[in-house]
């Protein structure tokens, strides 16, 4: 079983969690005119073999949202954060109104 | 390539069945090729075949990572249907099912071909109106389709639970006669020996590490046993997709699960049928040793470990157990895990790509096995000409960006998104 180690809630077997997929995805600003961006967000994914950023929500615990770094291979976890603490993944800055 | 017939066997006998030769040749690369399939895996072994008996291209690699039947056309459930509903898959996979009716003729090897018929459950009268209309679909396609309702279905599968506090009860089921199973190791050989019967070279243990480039071009691809020229490369990676077109500079729809299968203990003859649950994503058949070959879900995360987790294997256990109670003292005896590509739409991908001697196959999510004739053959002519066989014309790459998704099961990598 994948064991997650929950900062809130210590180390709990993953059937707890719900998978929110890969984490390093970018929404573009909301005024971004471009498809091929929108394409790239809604559908492409780098999907590594190896360490692989991805949200899951402690669902059946704190329902915390959590960005997991696991190696997809071997299902290693190398770090656990909650996801509002990382400032990094802000989404882009609106556009003022022209 | 020698033969294989009752007369073989009897000729064999006479020296004590030591003399037959190897099934294909363990072949070292040459130099170049015209054509390099990346994967000895059904599909990629099916291309080969029919690159060489359809459009006499022989010279011909396949390389393989490990070994031919290692990956996931040894690791599947073996069920081959073409009950679907889209204009794009019904007759794609319909045109599969009859390479599968000659495909043991075809290869001069016996792949088990066994059309005992598949039944999928429907546990609702709105479940078997929507049953009815892809019986319909099917059937003005050509394709066998039946309605059963309950008795229909108790006459045909009483083992399933017809009690009163069945938690979903059955309603009826649409049933397709032509359907069923075949041994899926005496496909991947199948094919390995009678492309190696067309000149093409099988070689195994045989990673590609990177592709060679000539300007924009592909022209060959780096291995573990050093560079060989292609004039084109197919690649039939599937569950690796991702790893390979990161490589070559595709970027893509994919995400790579680990699926899981299961067999029980040998029993006596009990289910005769491919059975599949409608209430659940639960399907099953009994093998030729009595085994009870059976799946589910996803793990539901990205994964390219070849192994699953237990949460899914107790909720495949309580699917069975909802549809089949009969079987809850059973024991299991093995499960394992296969890297499927996961595409959005639950829907393949076959085509040229944009890099120039490059072709893709691969994103056959749950369903790659039953597809396997047609694909090789779709993605051979697809090689061969440098256009999309007619009947691969909905699977392209450019689907997604242009919004002709092809969403048959709702089944991506994110079901509940779709």
């Amino acid at each position: 079983m994948l064991r997650i180690e929950c900062p809130c809630c210590g180390l709990r077997d993953h059937d707890e969690f719900r998978y929110g997929g890969d984490a390093s995805v970018m929404r573009p600003a909301h005024d971004d005119p471009d498809p091929q961006a929108w394409y790239r967000y809604v559908y492409i994914r780098a999907n590594p073999a190896g360490l692989h950023r991805e949200f899951w929500q402690h669902v059946i615990g704190c329902r915390q949202w959590l960005v997991v770094e696991r190696d997809t291979r071997n299902h290693a976890i190398a770090s656990v954060e909650l996801a509002r603490q990382l400032s990094a993944r802000k989404s882009p800055a609106r556009k003022p109104p022209a | 390539m020698a033969r294989y017939s009752a007369f073989s066997i009897f000729r064999n006998a006479l020296s004590g069945q030591k003399n037959w030769q190897r099934a294909w040749r363990a072949a070292e690369p040459k130099p170049s090729y015209d054509v390099i399939v990346i994967g000895g895996g059904g599909h990629g072994l099916a291309t080969a075949f029919y690159l060489a008996e359809n459009h006499g291209i022989r010279n011909v690699a396949v390389l393989e990572k490990g070994y031919v039947g290692g990956g996931n056309v040894g690791r599947n459930t073996t069920v081959i249907r073409s009950n679907y509903l889209l204009d794009g898959n019904t007759q794609f996979y319909e045109f599969s099912m009859k390479l599968w009716e000659g495909m043991s003729r075809a290869l001069n090897f016996n792949v088990m071909f066994s059309q005992r018929g598949q039944l999928v459950t429907a546990h609702s009268a709105d479940q078997l109106d929507s049953f009815s209309h892809r019986a319909n679909v099917m059937r003005l396609n050509g394709i066998d389709a039946d309605i059963l309702d309950r008795e229909d279905v108790r006459r045909l599968v009483p083992y399933l639970d017809f009690s009163d506090t069945a938690r979903f009860p059955i309603h009826g089921a649409i049933f397709q006669g032509r359907a069923g199973t075949a041994r899926h190791d005496a496909v991947a050989w199948g094919y390995a020996r009678a492309a190696d019967g067309h000149g093409v070279d099988i070689i195994q243990n045989c990673e590609v590490t990177g592709f060679l480039r000539d300007g924009d071009s592909i022209v060959g691809v780096e291995t573990t046993k050093g560079r060989i020229g292609a004039g084109k490369v197919g690649l039939a990676v599937a569950g690796h997709t991702s790893v390979l077109g990161a490589k070559a500079g595709l970027e893509l729809p994919i995400e790579s699960h680990v699926l899981q299968a299961f067999v029980t203990e040998p029993l006596k003859p009990l289910v005769d049928h491919v059975v599949a649950y409608g209430a659940d994503h639960f399907y099953v058949s009994q093998s030729d040793k009595g085994g009870l070959v059976f799946g589910g879900n996803l793990d539901g995360y990205n994964s390219y470990a070849q192994r699953g987790n237990l949460g899914v294997v107790r909720e495949v256990a309580e699917a069975a157990i909802a549809l089949m109670p009969c079987i809850s003292r059973v024991r299991l005896l093995r499960h394992w895990g296969g890297v499927m590509d996961m595409t959005p739409d639950a829907s393949p991908i076959i085509c040229p790509t944009p890099i120039e001697g490059l072709f893709l196959n691969g994103g056959w999510c749950y369903g790659g096995f039953k597809a396997t004739p047609a694909s090789g053959w779709c993605f051979a002519h697809t090689i061969a000409t440098g256009k999309p066989h007619p009947l691969i014309a909905a699977y392209g790459l450019d689907r997604f960006r242009t919004g002709h998704t092809l969403d048959e099961a709702g089944a991506g990598p994110s079901a509940w998104l779709q």
